[in-house]
């Protein structure tokens, strides 16, 4: 049975070995400090105590107000998992982040696609190029200030408020 | 009109019904001939004609019937009938092909060399055509015996190569000139092996001549020269480009390669030869190896022959349609690091029976065999070594590799999250 | 002398017969030795994931159908799982049996296309091919009892599946194990005994299993290098810690040893199957509407969920705002990460190995592009 790494627990280990790199956390999530996603990162694959040597998810949030870079992490010899979050782009401004692919290889394509989708910049990307859509589409379409082609179009899913969206 | 043509019971009966004044027809009790003395010329002529459209459009009515049966054995082989609408049991359903190829538009690309562009589809069905003139489909039917006959057959064979050179050449497409320039290398690899397979049964029969060639057979050569036998079959089947050498027009790999941009008619005179080809290759083998026509008396020699290419063209169908295909560096490999020697040792076997018994009775024919048996399985086990060609315990897991740890730690049961337990009342009120 | 040679650029374009969907490869190659290889996709491209942002969490399990379009069971099991941890929905035990066999049997059909696929692309004009897919078909007719639908199933819902087996379905699915069985044999000796499959297949992309778990590649292309990483067994989800399996490794890494790890988890999904069908018992498929309603609302929050798909980690990730949408899915696409290193494997390589090395991986364009 695979266990999950408390955020707390998580918090407090990575603390010892980057002090100043962890904001919050709670429940089984724990938020980074995206400058300090490089430095933590790199221990969390090489050191003894976590050894996270998958990455089985690189993927992004539209929170009106800011982006959140969402990581999923697995360690294959301890079979545990965790979950980090960071936030990027606060004022929808300057979205970028530091890239792990020289940590992860596997973050390569899913980076790409944060980055055609969201419009999140990964520093130190190989191949900083859209993935699924061609250069030069305007816009990112998965941010959700994106105005599609057709105004026409009306969302007729209420929101949480019970009002339209 | 030397002996040979009125030997030839086609000729004869053509020729000495149009000019039997002739001395030759005279001889041999003709009446008089339809044209006035003194245009045996002529009837050369319309005997030469006749003949040769015979022969053509029986070849044509051959490659049709062919691509019909082909199409019906191979979904017979895949669980599913074949073509059953156009015709009893889609017989025209060729036909129907034929006929939608020719009403295609003709394309000839922008960049194309014209001249090439159109001589290739010629140059690559008229050589296929050729070889059936020396080909005896039965006693006495055939256009012409030349005593090299063999020769004549491996020359004219060779024009492929050119006419697929020319083909992708002039059609100014890299991929086509990539398919063609591996086909090129296949198609050269595998002459030397055919022709050198085929010496061993011209040493036995004294001639390179086809009709002499059948009339040594007292005992098929399948069973004289196995090895023979084995290396001509393969190399022929890499000569038309038949799975398991079929990379140049791998379909799933470079669509129709060098075949790209023809369309219409040419592209069916591709279609065409290949086919013709097909038929050409099991008469070959029929005649050189399975005695031709030669059977048992009451059946006509006719049906004996066309049992046997019917037999020799299932067994290389029954090949196209299960063995996957192999790359090109294997297939060159085979060529000339297995055939090569297998063809050298079957001509120094064969020269020694031939040194110890030469003009070879029937029983001593069945010596030969008995000594050239044990010889074939021998020397094609010990190439299949030599080629070395992974085997099947190879292919298993090892069992004592090192394995990647996994799961073979725990992290302290302090870090692990202990979820509170959610209820499912919390779904209904939208928010906790 | 050297020869002057000039590398050759050559598109094979999203139109191809081998190209398993709409991808688009440019390829750099020296005679016959690949030298570089430029993946293009997005062809399928169709927004599921904002799509799914207007759509309430059942319709989206129709969403999740078509993306690998070849094992659609496997889809709907992965984000039904997602929906029922952010939600905190406890499913029916009868019908997580019925999404247990529903999923194994999808594997088979997903893992007979990929053999299938293979042999064809390595030559074999389509005969065993034919046989994986007849028998494939026998698969999709036991959908069609189940749920109505052979390919894009739609099965699964929050809590269950939403329909129960009719009572022909379990004689059905008896005699459908055995002809499963039977044709998984035929395969097997085809691959196993064919002497140009192995020359084809063996030490061509091999691929060390610490790159494999560096480029977050899992499932049979991990396996295949020895690594005994499958989630059904390390986190197990449904009941599958009430069944016990075997996992197929094999340590050669290379096109061949993927191909056995299929074929041979295919009889291991056999062997899931019964098990399954002698620990069900009756009861209701799904829970009623007053435990589960039909609109869902989630609390605030996120979960993610993977289950172990025919080609690896398949995981949804779903945000929820307490509506009766989402916030944010996003799929873990286990063919987009199994591509990563696709220039590892083709570089150096030969032409004649492209498509078999590129079959190797089990791509489904559909979950690539989503």
């Amino acid at each position: 049975m695979s266990t999950v790494w408390s955020g707390t627990a998580l918090a407090e280990a990575i603390e010892a070995f980057a002090p100043g790199s962890v904001e919050s956390s709670a429940g089984i999530d724990v938020w980074l400090k995206p400058e300090s996603i490089s430095a933590v990162c790199e221990g969390l694959k090489t050191r003894a105590e976590f050894k996270f040597d998958l990455l089985s998810s690189l993927t992004a949030v539209d929170y009106i107000d800011h982006f959140e870079v969402v990581y999923h992490l697995t360690s294959l010899p301890m079979n545990a998992t965790a979950v980090l979050k960071s936030r990027v782009g606060i004022g929808r401004t300057d979205a970028s982040i530091a890239s792990v692919v020289s940590i992860w290889r596997g973050a390569d394509y899913q980076e790409r696609e944060v980055w055609d989708l969201m419009g999140i910049r990964f520093e130190g990307h190989p191949n900083h190029k859209r993935i699924m859509l061609w250069e030069g589409f305007p816009g990112h379409p998965l941010r959700k200030d994106y105005v599609t082609y057709d105004q026409s179009i009306v969302s007729t899913i209420p929101d949480a408020t019970g009002g339209d969206k | 009109m030397n002996q040979a043509f009125l030997d030839n019971s086609l000729w004869r009966n053509i020729y000495c019904v149009l000019a039997g004044d002739s001395a030759q027809c005279a001889a041999r009790d003709y009446s008089p001939g339809m044209l006035p003395g003194g245009m045996e010329w002529l009837a050369f002529l319309l005997a030469a004609a006749a003949i040769v459209g015979l022969f053509v459009n029986g070849v044509l009515g051959g490659v049709i019937v062919l691509i019909w049966g082909e199409r019906r054995l191979f979904g017979r082989f895949q669980s599913r009938t074949g073509p059953n609408r156009w015709g009893p049991w889609g017989t025209l359903t060729s036909v129907a092909d034929a006929i939608k190829t020719m009403f295609k538009e003709d394309l000839v690309p922008a960049e194309a060399d014209r001249i090439l562009f159109n001589l290739a589809p010629i140059l690559i069905a008229a050589p296929a055509l050729m070889v059936f003139s020396v080909i005896p489909f039965g006693v006495g039917t055939y256009v012409a015996d030349l005593n090299v006959g063999v020769l004549f057959i491996m020359a004219i064979t060779s024009l492929t190569t050119l006419a697929v050179l020319t083909a992708s050449w002039s059609s100014a497409n890299r991929i086509a000139i990539l398919s063609a320039l591996r086909s090129v290398a296949l198609l050269i690899s595998y002459e030397i092996p055919m022709a050198l397979a085929v010496v061993g049964v011209i040493m036995l029969a004294g001639s390179m001549s086809l009709g002499e060639i059948i009339q040594a057979q007292g005992v098929p050569f399948i069973l004289v020269q196995p090895l023979g036998f084995f290396v001509f079959f393969l190399a022929a089947m890499a000569e038309m480009a038949r799975a398991p050498f079929d990379l140049t027009e791998a379909e799933s790999e470079l669509a129709a390669g060098y075949l790209n941009d023809y369309a219409s008619m040419k592209f069916g005179l591709f279609f065409l030869a290949e086919f013709m080809a097909e038929i050409s290759t099991s008469a070959i083998i029929t005649t050189l190896f399975l005695s031709g026509w030669r059977g048992f008396d009451p059946i006509p020699s006719h049906f004996w022959f066309g049992a046997k290419l019917i037999a020799v063209l299932f067994v290389i169908i029954w090949f196209r349609m299960t063995l996957p295909r192999l790359r090109i560096d294997q297939v060159l490999k085979f060529a000339w690091k297995g055939l090569f020697e297998l063809t050298m040792i079957n001509i120094v076997v064969t020269a020694i029976l031939i040194f110890i018994w030469p003009q070879p009775t029937t029983a001593q024919l069945w010596y030969m065999a008995a000594v050239n048996w044990p010889v074939a399985i021998v020397s094609i086990w010990a190439v299949s070594k030599l080629l070395g060609t992974p085997a099947y315990e190879q292919t298993q897991p090892d069992l004592n590799a090192p394995t990647y740890p996994v799961g073979s730690e725990d992290i302290p049961a302090s870090s692990a999250y202990v979820p509170e337990v959610k209820t499912q009342t919390s779904l209904q009120e939208g928010g906790d | 002398m050297a020869i002057k040679t000039q590398p050759v650029t050559v598109n094979l374009g999203p139109q191809h017969p081998s190209t398993h969907g709409v991808f688009r490869m440019r390829v750099m190659f020296d005679g016959e030795e690949i030298v570089d290889v430029e993946p293009v996709f997005g062809y399928l491209h169709r927004g599921s994931e904002k799509l799914a942002e207007e759509r309430t969490y059942t319709q989206i399990v129709t969403l999740t159908d078509r993306m690998d379009y070849v094992s659609s069971m496997l889809n709907n099991q992965a984000y039904i799982l997602a929906v029922e941890k952010l939600a905190g929905i406890e499913p029916s035990p009868r019908g997580v049996w019925l999404r247990m066999i529903a999923a194994e049997l999808q594997r088979i059909a997903s893992h007979l296309v990929a053999t299938g696929f293979l042999i064809q692309d390595l030559g074999a004009l389509g005969t065993p091919l034919i046989y994986a897919m007849r028998e494939r078909e026998g698969i999709l007719d036991l959908f069609e009892m189940l749920c109505g639908a052979r390919i894009t199933n739609s099965y699964l819902r929050p809590g269950g599946v939403f329909m129960d087996a009719p009572d022909e379905f379990w004689p059905a699915l008896d005699r459908g194990l055995d002809d499963i069985v039977r044709t998984i044999d035929e395969l097997e000796t085809y691959l196993s005994g064919n002497e140009i499959i192995f020359s084809r297949t063996k030490g061509t992309a091999v691929l060390p299993p610490e790159l494999l778990i560096n480029a977050s590649i899992t499932g049979p292309m991990l396996r295949a290098s020895g690594v005994d990483w499958d989630l059904r067994h390390r986190a197990p989800y449904d009941y599958y810690d009430k069944i016990s399996f075997e996992r197929k490794l094999h340590t050669a890494s290379d096109n061949y040893a993927r191909y056995w790890v299929r074929i041979q988890e295919s009889r291991e999904s056999v062997k899931i199957i019964k098990q399954c069908i002698e620990q069900i018992e009756p009861g209701s498929v799904r829970p009623s509407f007053d435990d589960v309603p039909r609109l869902i609302r989630p609390p605030v929050g996120d979960a993610y969920a993977a289950i172990e798909g025919s080609k690896g980690e398949l995981g949804f990730y779903l945000v929820s705002d307490g509506g009766i949408a989402p916030y944010r899915m996003h799929v873990r696409a286990s063919s987009l990460i199994n591509l990563t290193l696709l220039r590892d494997m083709l570089i150096g390589g030969q032409f004649g190995d492209l498509f078999v090395t590129f079959g190797s991986i089990d791509l489904n364009m559909g979950e690539v592009d989503r």
